[in-house]
């Protein structure tokens, strides 16, 4: 089942006339869109980055990890075309297959934190009172420290993983996730066709999972579109600082990192990673502006 | 000899928008004498406030553009003046009252301020002088002085309109434009407002362009009325003419839509229709899907104006300074 | 008014006792042993378990948390393992440098910022605005990081007219302060600009242009002293957020300020300074907040009678 079809209530009607219905908000928005020359442009980086990253071993014209001291810090050249790094290896490779980690980091830390804050946002949304204060004050506290020291300390206390960087970076942007969930829930509590579910005796569980949440999808997916991108700059930022993926690993922050130290003879080592990142969260972040502006046209100028 | 302080000729304006372009404004005429009062009547998507904004200046662009026309006002151009030089008639010589008072004053001004800023731009005062001044306009209309300091979110609807008014009079403009001056507030409060104006109107000595859809309003406050429909006049002449002699079967449709509390029936009689859509005008006269005496004529010809003793109206039915029907 | 003030103080009390928690939590769930990492490896078992004791760590967790807790009140936050200082001067001998970076990366967000933000809408749609509002989001998308390596490159390297590291002069401060400041005053722009198209379209506006004052006085009194609102929620909310961001700037730049030591105690394992330094940090946050409620009923009177009215 699409989340289109799920948006309006559990309704007993079926049929063609309806079913089209049912498509058409999703399809408006899709419509609008298209319309935005920008929006389809971050959408189609992203959409070719997904193909590199997936598609890594086919595209990259060596092995990311391969050293060769003889070739080591070579300039840009027809034959490695974003130069070779102090190993010897192969940076155009080495920045392909950091396409993955990062995408990877991005989206299931953006799970991490939107499945989780979710779940906390609808709860305390949908039952209100006391649990809702309660969960809304925890937020608050995360809130309170910046995000980055958050996740440095988390990541500092679990140890340098790669889960360990997505729970870190996911756990950092749980309260926003909450915040718009709950914002939503609010709203749509009080309509009729949760009393009518609540009517026929559904479960709150059920309440939630069918009748509230897709009625959230909308901000939802705008902010996690916008929280990828976020997630992919505080992951690198993570691994820049050592905190994050660890050497020798292909991935652009700590390979920025390292590249650090050669700033002086070899600037291209540091010069292509960060272009690949800032290409991918400019992508994201314009791809995210579209989605929202198209979700919702009020805003749209 | 006539007095006229504003003259309005062939006024044209339209709006290009993204679906098309719209004639908001298709050549409207009329002059007003000093201290006259012209009601300018007509429903909402007539032109009346584009009418407005073109007189002051104001008409947003993009996508407004005034195409052609004159706007003639105490001798000056306006259409053709300088934007520097339209400053200093804007708020000083003519200046406008807006239809919402609760969006129309800034909520982060005090209203002091807002009424004195005209006052330092126009008339060289200093600001204390200008503070003592709009202190005074708060008076005149009847809000204590000492409120000069407070902000709009501290007035009623009604006090806010007047304060709007306080700070279109502070120059003691000679031409006032009231855009629905009293269509937001509640009906006891319109009354007061409505008696407040024309009470000032006196004392100031200002001609004003009334805009309104309501006939009461016009009946009480005008001396001319102009009917317009579709971006034009379609009937013209003195309140008299108008309440009396009503010719256009527009203006008949709106007196119909007043209900008569001294006849017994309850029935009002709403004008048939809809505005036509202004992207797509019909052909001929405008009004004539909603005509009752729609002729054949009215299908394919757009009327022309004729003029009978000052009484201008617009349409088949009348030609030739003669009543046809 | 002050009375709300006093209350919203007193509201921070129960957040920055939560940070205490979830911070001494995430301390003490760190596998390592603050004991081991003092000694170094060649510490034997027996001196170990003594070093464990002195140090309160065979305690159960909750006793720990209390007398944590009940020193921190005390202004006491413990002594840094590595440098065996106090935590709390090591931290107020560090904060002045990060709140100099802090306030100048806000002053060149705000300068930069809103300025291009009031440009864009009043050129909406024209190749000035797409000019900077591209720019703005590439404000927002680059890693900072990279910007301020980049910096270094252009400006250190390349051609060397500022100094890539210390902080003795104002020359140090230039790069970390575009570095801090360049995400918030991509923010600040973007959030200018749709506050300005919202304002301008207002009747307030049209009734101050039917006054016939300039366009200047329209600019600055009628509209930008309405856009500001909006902007200064957002300004603060990225207060927090490039507090953060001095982390990032003061490694990069080998700047001895508060985000460095925390980097620096969390790589060393050295507890009660990462503590003391997030609560520290979380206190900022709270009093910036305070400060941004303060400055929003100087900006909007309908607030500032909410605050008098609210008991």
């Amino acid at each position: 089942m699409t989340m289109s079809e799920k948006t309006v209530p559990a309704s007993s009607g079926s049929g063609g006339a309806l079913r089209e219905k049912r498509r058409s908000p999703w399809w408006e928005v899709w419509r609008r869109l298209r319309r935005n020359k920008a929006a389809v442009a971050g959408m189609t980086v992203v959409i070719l980055l997904l193909f590199v990253a997936v598609f890594a071993p086919l595209i990259a014209p060596y092995d990311p990890n391969q050293t060769n001291i003889k070739i080591r810090l070579q300039p840009p050249s027809a034959e490695h075309l974003m130069g070779t790094d102090n190993f010897g290896r192969d940076m155009f490779s080495r920045v392909i297959y950091g396409s993955r980690i990062s995408l990877y980091v991005g989206f299931i830390a953006v799970g991490i934190g939107a499945v989780f804050g979710g779940i906390l946002g609808a709860v305390g949304g949908y039952y209100g009172g006391r649990l809702d204060n309660f969960i809304m004050r925890c937020m608050d506290v995360l809130l309170a420290i910046p995000q980055i020291i958050l996740a440095i300390a988390i990541v500092g206390a679990l140890g340098t993983s790669l889960l360990n960087l997505m729970i870190a970076v996911g756990i950092s942007q749980l309260p926003r996730y909450a915040r718009v969930v709950r914002a939503s829930t609010l709203t749509v509590r009080g309509q009729e066709f949760v009393e009518a579910a609540k009517a026929i005796g559904a479960s709150d569980t059920r309440i939630i999972l069918e009748n509230i949440l897709p009625n959230c999808m909308a901000p939802i997916i705008v902010q996690s579109t916008l929280g990828v991108a976020q997630a992919i700059l505080a992951a690198a930022t993570l691994s820049f600082l050592g905190l994050g993926i660890q050497p020798p690993t292909a991935e652009w922050g700590s390979m920025l990192s390292s590249g650090r130290q050669f700033l002086r003879n070899a600037p291209y080592l540091t010069f292509f990673p960060g272009v690949a990142i800032s290409i991918v969260v400019l992508a994201l972040n314009i791809f995210g502006d579209g989605l929202r502006d198209s979700l919702d046209p009020k805003l749209r100028q | 000899m006539k007095d006229t302080l504003l003259e309005i000729k062939d006024l044209n304006v339209i709006y290009k928008t993204y679906e098309g372009t719209v004639a908001a404004v298709n050549g409207v005429d009329f002059a007003l004498d000093r201290g006259k009062t012209l009601g300018l009547v007509g429903e909402s998507g007539a032109g009346k406030t584009t009418t407005a904004l073109s007189i002051m200046g104001l008409v947003p662009s993009p996508p407004g553009i005034i195409q052609r026309g004159r706007v003639t006002f105490a001798g000056q151009d306006l259409l053709t003046l300088p934007e520097k030089d339209m400053k200093k008639i804007r708020g000083n010589r003519i200046s406008m009252i807006f239809q919402d008072p609760m969006t129309s004053l800034n909520p982060v001004l005090s209203v002091g301020l807002q009424i004195s800023e005209a006052l330092v731009a126009h008339q060289n005062l200093s600001e204390a002088e200008a503070e003592r001044k709009a202190a005074e306009m708060l008076e005149k209309v009847q809000i204590p002085g000492a409120r000069y300091r407070e902000y709009p979110h501290e007035f009623s609807g009604g006090m806010r309109q007047r304060v709007v008014i306080a700070m279109a009079l502070a120059c003691n403009p000679r031409l006032i434009i009231a855009d629905e001056p009293t269509t937001a507030l509640d009906v006891t409060i319109q009354a007061q407002v409505l008696e407040l104006m024309r009470s000032l109107k006196e004392e100031f000595a200002t001609a004003m362009i009334m805009i309104t859809h309501d006939l009461g309003v016009v009946g009480e406050v005008c001396d001319d009325v102009a009917v317009m429909y579709a971006g034009r006049i379609v009937e013209m002449g003195s309140l008299d003419q108008i309440f009396g002699n009503a010719m256009h079967p527009y203006t008949l449709g709106l007196f119909r839509c007043i209900p008569d509390i001294e006849e017994e029936s309850s029935t009002i009689h709403p004008i048939e229709g809809l505005m036509p859509e202004p992207l797509d005008l019909p052909k001929g006269c405008p009004f004539h899907p909603r005509c009752p005496q729609c002729m054949e004529v009215c299908r394919q010809v757009v009327p022309e104006a004729c003029e009978d003793n000052g009484h201008r109206v617009l349409c088949h039915l009348f030609g030739g300074g003669e009543r046809r029907a | 008014m002050l009375r709300y003030f006093t209350k919203r103080l007193i509201f921070l009390i129960p957040v920055l006792l939560g940070v205490s928690i979830v911070i001494f939590a995430i301390v003490h769930l760190a596998p390592g042993d603050p004991a081991e990492v003092m000694l170094g490896p060649s510490a034997t078992q027996e001196d170990i378990g003594k070093l464990r004791e002195q140090l309160g760590l065979t305690k159960p967790l909750y006793v720990q948390y209390w007398i944590f807790l009940t020193n921190a009140l005390k202004g006491d936050l413990g002594r840094s393992i590595k440098s065996n200082a106090p935590v709390l001067e090591e931290i107020l001998e560090r904060f002045p440098a990060t709140l100099t970076l802090a306030s100048l990366g806000m002053l060149f967000a705000i300068t930069v910022g809103l300025p291009l933000g009031v440009l864009a809408a009043l050129k909406q749609n024209t190749w000035v605005d797409a000019l900077c509002s591209f720019f703005a989001l590439v404000g927002f998308s680059i890693p900072n990081f990279w910007v301020g390596l980049m910096l270094m490159l252009l400006l250190s390297i390349t051609i060397p007219i500022l100094p890539s590291s210390g902080f003795d002069s104002w020359k140090n401060l230039i790069m970390p302060t575009i570095v801090l400041g360049i995400q918030t005053m991509a923010v600040i722009a973007r959030m200018t600009r749709s506050s300005m198209l919202e304002v301008i379209r207002q009747d307030y506006v049209r009734t101050a242009r039917a006054k016939g004052i300039s366009d200047r006085l329209v600019l600055t009194r009628h509209i930008l002293t309405n856009v500001m609102i909006p902007v200064v929620t957002i300004a603060g909310i990225y207060f927090g957020h490039s507090l953060g961001g001095v982390v990032i700037t003061e490694t990069i730049f080998s700047i001895p300020g508060l985000g460095r030591l925390i980097v620096d105690a969390i790589r060393a394992q050295d507890y009660p300074v990462v503590q003391g330094g997030v609560l520290f940090f979380a206190l900022c946050v709270g009093i910036v907040n305070l400060l941004v409620d303060l400055l929003y009923a100087v900006l909007d009177p309908r607030i500032k009678a909410q605050y008098r009215s609210a008991k």
